[in-house]
């Protein structure tokens, strides 16, 4: 019985917690971006502005919703329900803690990659759907940048599977109390946190979006709260990206004195910080720039990590 | 890409660094006298209006916002019968001011003129015109112009010597 209410509290949590703190991560973002480029971002709206999250809220909520007469209605309506539901499904199998998971799948990493890959699907058919050059620019953009970062994404992770025995993430957290794979695996932690930039389409890997050249890119039709799914998706992306980093690279809920689920949230926000702190300090590259890079750097990278732990975990064994 | 590492540090940084920001109804910002805010119209030293009502400055508004009608007083000084300036129009572009040959049109320092109801942003000549001189304090234009008027014949004015006399003969 208590297991029963214990696990539902949990789906509660992962279902509602990353939610609202996708909306909190709004005003975490424009604070930040303030104070890195020495202004103040929004501090009028209740305590260091904290309500804003919840005026812009209503505001988002009574904004007209508008779907353009030349967009394909029934996918333009889905497009940005897809983000959402691919997002929480990802964070289905993340280990908060031990005891913390919602489902504990013993191939919980192949679910995250797989989920996280559908999530272009939302992209690509918003900005088809939206019959507009513009979005169809960002949706071409996407689906290219997405299908090659997704490549070594998976390639970068294996590093981390070979060394850890197994794609259940919980098993792979356990396999780091000794040394985090941050260390060994340097490299993977690398590639897969660029990946992971492109993969949420943050900056400087916002090619999709490019408000300077593209308007909105896919989104550039959405009004309302569709936008606004489209924009709480991408936070979530973020976080899940975070904390998929805490969980693959820096020994997840491990870590002394503090209970686990402290230890995550510290290693997810600290994360979650520094993709705010790209935002705040990268340019955007070209799109010939980001695939040369993708193709031709990051995927015989990821290739050689893969080849070297295989290598080194066959010697060891 | 270790550029790219540098830029983030150097972005990092800014963490400890002063806010640029003036958190305004509570801090004033400092501004230059020559800042250009809301726009007055000025008197000369003896307290005489000095706008003569020469268009010159609704010649110039890039945004027509500027109205007045000339007339004349018993003196043959000119002056305007009315004087309008549509504020929420106005972009502050300083051109009247520039363009006005009597000092009489000025931008001030004051920008604080926000109105929930758009006709009070159109300012008539008894808001515009204050009691004194404005930047050009000591300028007299009426002194100095050589146009006769009431009390000022030619030749009279400062800095001018009395009118030839074409028909005299006389070295
Ligand atoms: S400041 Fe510019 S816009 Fe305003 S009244 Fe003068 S000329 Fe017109
Ligand atoms: S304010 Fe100056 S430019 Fe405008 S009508 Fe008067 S004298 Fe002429």
């Amino acid at each position: 019985m208590t297991t029963t209410i214990f696990y539902i509290l949990v789906i509660a949590g992962v279902l509602l917690v990353p939610l609202n703190l996708a909306a909190g991560l709004i005003w975490l973002e424009r604070r930040l971006l303030a104070l890195w480029q020495d202004r103040y971002g929004p501090n009028r709206v209740g305590p260091f502005g904290l309500l804003q999250v919840l005026a812009d809220m209503i505001k988002i909520f009574f904004k007209e919703d508008w779907i353009p007469p030349f967009a394909d209605k029934v996918v333009f309506v889905i497009a940005p329900a897809i983000v959402m539901v691919t997002v929480l499904m990802a964070f289905a199998v993340v280990p908060f803690t031990s005891t913390v998971v919602v489902a504990n799948l013993n191939i919980g990493l192949l679910f995250f990659l797989g989920m996280s890959s559908l999530g272009v699907y939302s992209v690509v058919l918003g900005g088809w759907s939206s019959g507009s050059k513009y979005s169809l620019l960002g949706a071409m953009r996407a689906s290219a940048q997405m299908l090659s970062y997704e490549v070594f994404m998976g390639l970068s992770l294996m590093g981390v599977v070979l060394m850890a025995g197994s794609f259940n993430l919980r098993d792979i957290v356990e396999a780091q109390h000794k040394v985090w794979f941050v260390i060994p695996q340097f490299l993977g932690f690398v590639l897969f946190m660029i990946a992971g930039i492109a993969e949420t389409r943050r900056l400087p890997f916002d090619l999709a979006e490019a408000e300077s050249e593209l308007v909105a890119g896919f989104h550039a039709e959405y009004s309302g709260m569709k936008f606004g799914m489209f924009f709480v998706g991408e936070y979530m992306g973020v976080m899940l990206i975070s904390v998929m980093i805490s969980v693959l690279f820096f020994g997840g809920w491990l870590g002394p004195w503090l209970p686990p689920l402290a230890w995550i949230v510290i290693k997810t926000f600290f994360f979650i910080m520094f993709f705010i702190l790209l935002r705040a300090g990268l340019p955007r590259p070209r799109f010939d720039q980001l695939m040369s890079w993708g193709w031709k750097i990051m995927l015989p990278l990821a290739l050689a990590n893969l080849l070297v732990t295989g290598a080194l975990v066959l010697a060891f064994k | 890409m270790l550029s790219v590492i540098r830029t983030l540090w150097n972005v990092f940084l800014h963490t400890f660094q002063p806010r640029e920001t003036i958190q305004y109804p509570e801090e004033k910002p400092n501004l230059p006298p020559r800042h250009k805010g809301r726009i007055i119209l000025s008197r000369d030293p003896d307290g005489g209006e000095r706008c003569v009502a020469c268009h010159l400055c609704a010649v110039a508004c890039p945004v027509d916002c500027i109205a007045l009608q000339a007339t004349e007083d018993e003196n043959g000084r000119r002056y305007p019968e009315f004087f309008r300036i549509n504020f929420s129009r106005c972009i502050f572009c300083g051109y009247c001011e520039e363009a006005c040959p009597t000092y009489a049109i000025q931008l001030t320092p004051d920008f604080e003129m926000g109105e929930f109801n758009r006709q009070n942003m159109v300012y008539e000549k008894e808001h515009l015109l204050i009691s004194g001189e404005g930047k050009y304090p000591g300028y007299n234009f009426w002194k100095v112009a050589g146009v006769k008027i009431g009390g000022k014949d030619k030749g009279e004015a400062e800095n001018e010597a009395a009118p030839v006399d074409v028909h005299s003969l006389m070295p």
